[in-house]
């Protein structure tokens, strides 16, 4: 509903914003707070004590972040049309399970003061223990570290790729990074020229990685430009890797694969492989030809989260595939070590929860919760152990472990629960 | 700098009986700034996307110059899709940001200077050259981004509704930049728009499409005078064309009270398809006020009268325009005639106009096609 500018009759519904046509889907409390922010100001000259941190870099549009509630809100000033292409393609990746931040509403109607028409705002709920790139070198990136990132942004593009969706503007800067077990889980940030296909043609695939590799050499020269890069960064050679990477990857998730009929094992080892770089095949297409000797196999169905999944299942841990697949590992380990080789993998699971994870992050006192997820913390207790096991040569117990990793390590390390910005130059290095 | 050929190209989408472009024949000259206009779902952005390698070519084929790129990857045809997306990095130069591209390419050093250089000067950011983006204002960083296209000395430029995300202030800047900066660079450039207003300002030529098909390829005021169907007659032109269904009678078109002239040719022409009737245009300018009685004079009730200070509009029914009439209708029952601004009617008020001699364009009620005049 629109109200007129000179209908003076309605009783205002929200003080000065009787004009604001609010359109958002949140949950209550979401709503009441969002209420209270100042629509009728240009986005850009809203004062400070609605916001948290500034984004650095240059965006097209105006960004800004505000934290309600505890929450952090990500607002986005844009025209109509992009705020609601935007908002419904971030609807749908949401409803594919895909990894992208989750849109709460386009606010329209937002008129200023003085009367004048201002463009609408998209809000998107801000991803928790999701960092940006450059959050990652506050002082110098490191050569693993930007190859754990490029390698996190070709899943994510092949994984979008799978789903049909074209991103058009697929960079560092667009997207939110967790961290998993060693690894990274890239997140979608921006689907402002995103499209949605029932499949991509070849051109378009290519072409987005095209534009991937542009980008990413692009903002790599920049941080070079600025200091924060390593030397043994090559931003053109780093840029490459995204492409051989998502070919490596698109080629094992779709590609025929040809094998004579007395070797039917290969089927099975092709979902191993898949299932290894965390990908369920659901179904699978063979066409044997003719003669009848030679085998034909694509996977049809591919959907990726398969140690996540396996995960939740058993023990109701929501974690990162890498994470999952460590926790499941830790599981098995747990399993042999404490002989119960015969039973349900369920029991095994509810024993490993109660007796081996949950004593760990109970190990980890309230006012450091928000430093890491608690599946990252389990994987870097497990990590610490190794280590200070190899120096004492002898088996450190999990629970001193974790006691030694909470005073030793967690304890200096920064909140990454909501990090926006790197705001002091001195924040240590983040280990990957 | 190159020619583009579509040679019959189709884009037919899995699943679907209806090609999105069906059998597309179009030549665009070197340095030709063409645009694709037509309502949603006309297939100009899949033509536009066909040539940029983005959607495949089921049939026919499509060149530039004379290279067949039908199965070339996007990034291998030498185009440049402008305004796609562009993010500045803020620890570089404008320079530098216009040129990084090219950097990884491994061009070299001096030839980045070069085009960087030129391209400056064109978008008039030399003085910024050495500054970093944050020193720029919007319009400006717009700049570097078409830089970014234009330092790569593409073959053809693509653009995409490049306006349509725009503000209006920065749309109508933005419109002539492009169109004078294309001018200067010469590079053939393949323009779509849903907009026939921004097409007729901004193209050497316009095509026009519907349902996939291409209705006509021809210079605005071509467009605007000579529309080859219909459909071009009604979408090309505002306000709109005023377009009927007339019976034929004794070399006149009749509907109502109207009685419009019609030359020999038409009238052959009509009773050469074995018609009775014809689709009779008129734009709202062709229409003059004229004495009750003479030939091809009709009444006009005036409803609404525009008021635009240069000109003025007035909006009325055709007297004695029958809505139970089948056989006589016009496509709305409202006439848009263009009236004196200094002189306009009242509301309620018949007015008597005629069609200025020659300026009724009448069409073949069976396949919608121009009849000669």
């Amino acid at each position: 509903m629109h109200f007129p500018a000179d209908v003076v009759t309605w009783p205002p519904v929200w003080g000065t914003m009787a004009n604001v046509e609010l359109r958002i889907r949140a949950t209550p409390a979401e709503q009441q707070a969002l209420l209270d922010l100042p629509w009728d100001v240009p986005l850009a000259e809203w004062p400070d004590i609605h916001l948290v941190a500034l984004p650095r870099g240059i965006s097209r549009h105006v960004v800004r972040f505000t934290r309600l509630d505890g929450r952090v809100y990500a607002l986005k000033e844009v025209v109509e049309r992009l705020a609601n292409h935007e908002y419904q393609l971030l609807r749908a990746l949401e409803r594919l399970d895909a990894p992208a931040v989750e849109a709460v509403g386009v606010v329209t109607g937002r008129q200023s003061v003085a009367g004048e028409p201002l463009d609408p705002i998209l809000v998107t709920r801000h991803l928790q223990f999701s960092l940006p790139y450059r959050a990652l070198f506050s002082r110098m990136m490191r050569r693993d570290t930007v190859d754990r990132l490029i390698d996190a942004l070709a899943v994510l593009l092949a994984r979008m790729h799978l789903l049909g969706f074209y991103w058009g503007d697929c960079s560092l800067s667009n997207t939110l990074f967790r961290r998993d077990a060693g690894a990274f889980a890239a997140y979608l940030v921006d689907a402002e020229t995103g499209e949605f296909h029932n499949t991509l043609t070849d051109g378009q695939r290519g072409h987005d990685i095209e534009i991937a590799r542009i980008s990413i050499a692009g903002e790599l020269m920049d941080l070079y430009a600025g200091g924060y890069l390593d030397d043994t960064v090559d931003p053109v050679a780093t840029s490459e890797q995204v492409v051989d990477r998502y070919a490596e990857l698109w080629l094992e998730l779709t590609d025929w694969e040809a094998f004579d009929v007395t070797e039917r094992w290969r089927i099975a080892k092709r979902v191993e492989r898949l299932n290894d770089l965390g990908f369920d095949v659901a179904e699978l297409e063979t066409v044997t030809d003719v003669g009848g000797r030679t085998v034909h196999l694509q996977p049809k169905v591919v959907d990726s989260g398969h140690h996540t999944r396996r995960l939740l299942r058993l023990t109701g841990i929501d974690a990162q595939e890498n994470q999952a697949r460590r926790l499941l590992n830790d599981l098995d380990s747990y399993r042999m070590a404490k002989d119960m080789g015969g039973e349900d993998e369920a029991v095994v699971a509810y024993h490993w929860v109660r007796e081996a994870y949950e004593p760990v992050l109970r190990a980890v006192p309230p006012e450091m919760r928000g430093k890491l997820e608690g599946p990252e913390i389990y994987h870097e207790v497990l990590e610490h152990r190794w280590h200070i096991s190899e120096q004492r040569d002898a088996e450190v117990p999990i629970m001193a472990a974790a006691a030694s990793y909470v005073d030793g390590v967690l304890r200096n390390k920064p909140d990454e629960h909501a990090v926006l910005e790197v705001s002091s130059p001195d924040v240590d290095e983040i280990q990957p | 700098m190159a020619t583009v050929t579509y040679e019959k190209a189709s884009r037919i989408y899995p699943g679907t009986d209806a090609p999105a472009v069906d059998n597309l024949d179009l030549h665009i000259e070197d340095g030709e700034f063409l645009v694709l206009v037509g309502p949603s779902g006309c297939g100009k952005s899949t033509s536009l996307r066909m040539l940029a390698g983005l959607e495949d070519v089921d049939t026919g084929s499509i060149k530039i110059g004379e290279r067949d790129v039908t199965h070339i990857p996007p990034k291998d045809r030498d185009i440049a899709m402008v305004f796609q997306n562009y993010a500045l990095y803020p620890h570089m130069s404008v320079a530098d940001n216009m040129g990084f591209a090219l950097k990884i390419a491994s061009v070299k050093k001096d030839e980045i200077r070069r085009r960087v250089g030129d391209a400056a000067k064109l978008l008039d950011l030399e003085d910024y050259l050495d500054r970093k983006p944050k020193a720029l204002s919007g319009g400006q960083r717009q700049r570097v981004a078409m830089g970014r296209a234009i330092v790569r000395e593409p073959q053809v430029f693509l653009m995409d509704e490049p306006l349509s995300n725009l503000d209006a202030k920065l749309r109508v800047s933005t419109r002539t930049q492009i169109a004078s900066l294309q001018r200067r660079l010469g590079i053939t450039t393949v323009y779509v728009t849903h907009d026939q207003v921004e097409a007729m300002t901004m193209g050497d030529r316009v095509c026009v499409l519907k349902d996939g098909v291409l209705q006509q390829a021809d210079t605005p005021l071509n467009l605007y005078d000579k529309p080859a169907n219909v459909f071009v007659a009604g979408f090309i032109g505002s306000p709109a064309m005023n377009i009927g269904t007339f019976k034929l009678e004794d070399g006149h078109a009749h509907l109502g009270e109207a009685k419009i002239p019609l030359t020999r040719n038409t009238v052959a022409a009509v009773a050469d398809e074995g018609s009775s009737e014809l689709t009779l245009g008129f734009r709202p300018e062709s229409l003059e006020p004229a004495s009750k009685g003479a030939d091809g004079v009709f009444p006009v009730i005036v409803d609404v009268v525009e008021e635009l200070g240069s000109d003025a509009y007035l909006y009325g029914e055709a007297a004695g325009a029958a809505a139970d009439d089948p056989a006589a209708s016009l496509q709305s029952s409202t006439i848009i005639a263009r009236v004196e601004p200094r002189n306009v009617p009242k509301k309620g008020e018949t007015v008597y106009v005629k069609v200025k001699t020659g300026e009724e364009h009448a069409f073949s009620v069976k396949t919608g096609e121009r009849l000669p005049s």
